[in-house]
């Protein structure tokens, strides 16, 4: 049988560190995805709104942030304003402030999309029923509001968490990176290790995001019609 | 009937949707105990008037008084009006997160602030009253439209309203289901509720009325008792518009 390079792993701390690595990816995006629910859900709220001026602006940053490619984003704030601005970031900080960056925006196109559509009508019965604006969004159209929202957001959670691989371009030694560091340390005893590591990488990746994935599904069909 | 109280005023109210008048000086008053009932073609404004009783719908011109109060969207006032003032959709609007038992106790508890297990009770005795006990821990989603704008009704009931606005309830109905609704509105009738009601089905209006609003074009062109409106029109545009309610027997050569 093919030498698959898995041994390598059991190297000394070498499967330990590339958990390691899984834990600053998982770390970026968890923090990011923080940020981007604390962000972006007043801003989708505020993006609900009619007014134009709000509008115009939230399209211009939602269109930026889709157009940019999250790699130029990264390079621009990890080399372009450290340069520019002359002040000192963290390579991980800088990976959160884009992650963040890029999740509000997705986060409060979500919200914003969840939230116009509950049908008007909704409003309008709780409103009859001598409910004021307050008790309304509270109990008649945050909760609807959420239970459309969910799915999608943990999808989003899903492709930031696969997007952190990025971030080793700009120094951040996560999952990726420590397998990398793996394979190169070992060239000579083991030049299969780059399908083991890499295999086991991907392997890592999904038990991360696999969970998530099926609560996602899960609370699909629970709340399904809702 | 004019001697009883008079609960909601109309006076010469105007409401455009940009340049079209929708309703054009138009005055109603409602008194306690009557039914009053608003047919017309469609995109008259008949519903648009029930959603201005409620302060739903800006108007440019006129007022609306509920017992003397103004009835105004914008002012604090209006949620305590609206408590007082049912109305039940075309669409039924049950929330769907809730179940059939929360549907009709939420504004209870959470605009009356009343006692949970007093109201569990009062709506449990409503459900039943139409026949819907069965149903108290279904989703709305697992209704048949008949059902669900049944439950509406009662929503509305439960919040003891002095009167009931019902917009076209019956209109996306399946036939069969239609009458299992209005035999509801005329229980209600029958108790002596006030009810304003907006509908297409003229042999329940002409059963339920004791007044009758013809409006076309957003103006009020008949007002009469049921027997007045349907077996005698004063007006061409009425008998014209009655007249699309019958239809002549086919004669072959």
């Amino acid at each position: 049988m093919q030498n698959l390079g898995i041994d390598v792993l059991f190297k000394g701390t070498n499967m330990m560190r590339l958990l390691g690595g899984l834990w600053v990816s998982l770390r970026i995006s968890l923090i990011a995805v923080l940020f981007s629910i604390l962000l972006g859900v007043p801003l989708g709220i505020l993006m609900s709104r009619k007014s134009r001026i709000i509008r115009a602006i939230t399209r211009l940053y939602l269109e930026i942030v889709r157009i940019m490619p999250q790699m130029v984003l990264l390079f621009i704030v990890f080399f372009g304003t450290t340069r520019v601005f002359g002040w000192n970031l963290d390579a991980e900080v800088a990976s959160v402030i884009v992650f963040s960056f890029w999740g509000c925006a997705e986060m409060s196109d979500l919200v914003r999309g969840a939230l116009i559509s509950i049908p008007k009508h909704q409003y309008e019965s709780a409103k009859a029923l001598g409910m004021n604006s307050l008790t309304v969004f509270v109990f008649i159209i945050l909760p609807q509001t959420i239970r459309r929202l969910l799915p999608l957001s943990i999808n989003l959670v899903t492709r930031m968490i696969k997007t952190t691989s990025l971030v080793m371009m700009i120094g951040v030694v996560e999952v990726l990176k420590v397998g990398q560091q793996i394979i190169e340390a070992n060239r000579t005893s083991s030049p299969n290790a780059a399908f083991g590591v890499y295999g086991t990488v991907l392997l890592l990746y999904f038990i991360g995001c696999w969970p998530i994935s099926m609560l996602s599904k899960y609370l699909e069909k629970k709340w399904n019609n809702v | 009937m004019s001697k009883r109280e008079e609960i909601i005023r109309v006076d010469h109210i105007t409401k455009r949707y940009d340049e079209n008048a929708v309703l054009d000086d138009f005055s109603l008053s409602v008194h306690e105990g009557e039914v009053v009932v608003i047919v017309g073609p469609s995109g008259c404004g008949k519903s648009t008037i029930l959603r201005i009783m409620n302060g739903l719908e800006p108007i440019q011109k006129g007022e609306v008084t509920y017992r003397g109060e103004k009835v105004d969207g914008k002012l604090g006032s209006i949620t305590r009006i609206r408590e007082k003032v049912g109305m039940v959709f075309q669409s039924y609007e049950l929330f769907p997160h809730k179940t059939i038992l929360q549907n009709i106790m939420l504004a209870s508890i959470l605009v009356q602030k009343r006692d949970r297990r007093e109201v569990k009770e009062e709506a449990l005795q409503l459900l039943a009253r139409v026949g819907l006990s069965e149903k108290k821990d279904a989703y709305p989603r697992q209704l048949s439209g008949g059902q669900k704008q049944r439950v509406a009704i009662v929503r509305a009931l439960a919040m003891h309203p002095e009167v009931l606005l019902f917009d076209e309830v019956t209109a996306a109905l399946d036939p069969e289901m239609v009458r299992e609704v209005l035999d509801v509105l005329l229980s209600l009738a029958k108790e002596g509720k006030t009810m304003v009601i907006v509908t297409h089905e003229m042999s329940f209006a002409k059963a339920v009325a004791d007044r009758v609003i013809f409006l076309d074009g957003g103006h009020m062109e008949e007002e009469g008792t049921a027997s007045e409106f349907f077996d005698h029109p004063k007006t061409e545009r009425a008998k014209q518009f009655l007249h699309t309610f019958t239809y002549d027997k086919v004669e072959r050569e």
